[in-house]
């Protein structure tokens, strides 16, 4: 027992340690690509780069509210892999659930007072994500459409279906927006606007944070400690093993694919809740924010805990590039460096590969089959 | 019927990209490499070749213009397939990973390159490429005005690459060697075949379609590029799933789904539909709507060539 513990904390460190690389590599690209574009900036633009959140406490508040939804986002497209299901759709949910708590704060503020309004609109961002993600869990489950493609098509669906209901429900036709909430819809800053401000410009950072490290740390102990969370892996791991085994792998899915929709629904109203003047625009575009989730997760290796550290990571490197634009270079290059971080960190399986074999030289002990899946 | 005529020119500038895309898709995925980095490839084709023309456009005249900038969106195309190509097959890595960076990367790559050398981030080109009518062939009745009336070189590009990739897929020795590393790399690598190559090759065909499908969907539709092709990569990725990963199938859901965008961007020119009482968002969301109705009702057999997505291992024969 205590061996197998010992080789998976080795595993765990490789990851941590491949990861560190690709962000090294990804740095180093940045720098380069800074230099060719302007070699007498690059060095300043480099150091707010590096910098980035911790320039001031009114950035590192910044790097709170940025991360905030990303990391609801990206715990649903971890949450789905981890469950054999590739999420592409946290999209279309997180604008639904986006929606929902906007119309709760609006409509239900006359007769919900003080923090239950945000309580309620959350629940309701939740239960709105969950309907929508289920949706594409059970054409997957029983209809057997291929997830990618289900989810690809009801994020749009979602973008018009939030419109059209914004445009009937919670217009604001001066600004073409949705209406603004009530402030005790609003997340609470629980004093963070206060402890991180640079002078009398307070950041945007709120309650929000908590609530997306919380679930971070709820969706791990349901995936980790539970036997609904061992169920719904094994489903990932091989369906056909999972059903004989005795799992109902169709009702799987289609929990799978709710809770995932469920976290990218909450992680629309931590943003439109964040108090910081978000509306949602009436445009055809689809929400960047479901999309922005992928990254996250990969970074973070599909683990819960992980993806809260990658989220404070892209958001770092974001506060980053806006204080860099002080330098002439446009913010772009900083998603050069995530790309390029992800792509290096796709590598993480050969390095595992490496110490492996340096590992085996050392005991003549055969590898363990765990690798080549945890890199999955 | 001068409506029906327009709609059909419509659905071309819709069909035609999603459907060279698609094709492109299905290169790699034959060859057993998901391929999710298909929206940045055509960014990648789009801008580099939109980025030619707007450089070149006074000095040459349209259409050889066009063809050079076709050539050069493929080249980028495959240029950046090349990095997909080498995580996926050599590194063996996730291939969602890769796909993901790539469709980052070129985003923002198209933004900063444009901002530095122009300081802003649209390039805006002259759209001198429409044929208002093809010689002798649009006096023809009915097809005439359907297809040789209004269009772009690069719709009838699309029926070529179509019929081109039907052939090369199901009538050569090379698409033979391709679908079977896709089904059953280990079996294809027992008879001989460089299962590592055969993927490659699947993986640049597919940067080679991308990269063009991503100019040809600007052209028509814009006069200026914005960095972005509004998710048509991923709507591409769709076509090919609901197509069953075969070139005849991937026709048919292309246009399909270019039909349905047609009348959902143009039914307020469409007297019956103008009249009825239903909002422009409903409109908006049919064609996504009804192809996944009609997935629902016919996925039962799904024929995903079986080993795409698993990187080969020579090892694990």
């Amino acid at each position: 027992m205590e061996r197998i513990k010992k080789a998976f904390l080795k595993d765990s460190s490789v990851n941590v340690l491949s990861s560190f690389l690709a962000v090294a590599v990804g740095l180093i690209v940045g720098f380069v690509i800074l230099l060719i574009s302007n070699p007498s900036q690059a060095a300043g633009g480099f150091g707010a780069i590096l910098r980035g959140g911790f320039a001031d406490m009114r950035s590192m508040g910044q790097v709170l509210y940025i991360a905030t939804p990303i990391i609801m986002t990206g715990l649903s497209v971890g949450f789905a892999a981890r469950t054999g299901l590739f999420n592409i759709g946290a999209s279309g949910q997180f604008i639904m659930g986006a929606y929902a708590a906007i119309l709760v704060g609006v409509k239900c503020s006359a007769f919900l007072p003080g923090i239950t309004l945000c309580i309620a609109a959350m629940i309701a961002a939740m239960i709105a994500g969950a309907v929508w993600g289920s949706i594409s869990g059970m054409l997957k489950a029983y209809c057997n459409v291929n997830e990618v493609i289900a989810c690809i098509m009801m994020n749009y669906i979602g973008m018009y279906l939030v419109n059209f209901l914004i445009v009937h429900t919670v217009f604001d036709s001066l600004r073409n927006q949705s209406m603004s909430v009530p402030g005790n819809a609003n997340l609470p800053k629980l004093g963070l606007d206060l402890i991180f401000r640079d002078g009398n410009s307070a950041s945007s950072a709120n309650g929000g944070i908590f609530v997306a490290v919380i679930m971070a740390v709820v969706i791990y102990i349901i995936l980790e400690k539970t036997t609904f969370g061992f169920e719904l892996k094994a489903c990932g791991f091989n369906r056909d093993a999972a059903k004989y085994a005795g799992i109902n792998e169709h009702r799987s899915i289609v929990y799978s694919m709710a809770i995932a929709g469920a976290l990218a629904g909450l992680g629309g109203a931590l943003l439109y809740l964040a108090g910081a003047g978000n509306r949602i625009d009436v445009v055809d575009v689809l929400a960047p924010e479901g999309f922005n989730g992928i990254p996250v997760a990969l970074l973070g290796l599909n683990n819960p805990i992980g993806i809260i550290f990658s989220g404070f990571l892209i958001a770092y490197l974001t506060i980053g590039g806006f204080n860099m634009q002080l330098y002439d270079f446009a913010p772009q290059v900083i998603e050069i460096i995530i790309a390029i971080i992800i792509y290096f960190s796709a590598f993480a399986l050969l390095l595992k590969n490496y110490i492996e074999l340096w590992r085996m030289r050392g005991h003549r002990k055969p590898a363990a089959p765990e690798a080549e899946e945890a890199a999955t | 019927m001068s409506m029906l005529y327009f709609l059909i020119q419509q659905t071309m500038f819709f069909s035609i990209p999603l459907l060279i895309v698609a094709l492109g898709g299905m290169f790699s995925e034959r060859s057993g490499v998901i391929n999710i980095a298909l929206e940045g490839i055509m960014i990648m084709g789009a801008f580099s070749g939109i980025l030619f023309i707007s450089s070149y456009q006074e000095a040459l005249p349209g259409q050889p213009v066009l063809i050079l900038a076709v050539l050069i969106a493929a080249a980028a195309g495959v240029l950046i397939s090349l990095t997909h190509a080498y995580a996926s097959i050599n590194m063996k890595a996730n291939q969602v990973i890769s796909g993901t960076a790539i469709n980052m990367f070129a985003a923002a790559f198209a933004i900063y390159v444009a901002r530095m050398i122009r300081t802003v981030q649209q390039i805006p080109f002259v759209n001198q490429f429409r044929i208002g009518e093809v010689p002798v062939m649009s006096k023809i009745p009915v097809i005439g005005p359907m297809f040789f009336q209004n269009t772009y070189l690069t719709t009838y590009l699309g029926f070529l690459i179509l019929i081109a990739s039907a052939l090369v897929l199901y009538k050569t020795r090379f698409g033979l060697r391709l679908r079977a590393c896709g089904e059953h790399p280990q079996a294809a690598d027992s008879v001989g075949i460089n299962v590592y190559k055969m993927r490659y090759a699947g993986v640049m065909i597919s940067g080679a379609l991308a990269g063009i499908g991503g100019l040809v969907f600007v052209i028509p539709t814009s006069t200026n590029f914005n960095a972005t092709v509004s998710g048509y990569g991923f709507l591409a990725l769709a076509v090919l799933i609901f197509g069953q990963w075969r070139p005849g199938r991937i026709l048919g859901s292309a246009f399909f789904f270019g039909f349905m965008k047609a009348v959902a961007s143009s039914y307020s020119g469409i007297a019956v539909l103008q009249d009825l009482p239903i909002p422009s968002n409903v409109y908006k969301m049919v064609p996504y709507l009804s192809t996944l109705i009609i997935l629902a009702f016919t996925s039962r057999k799904s024929m995903a060539p079986k080993a795409a997505g698993i990187p080969y291992d020579k090892g694990s024969r």
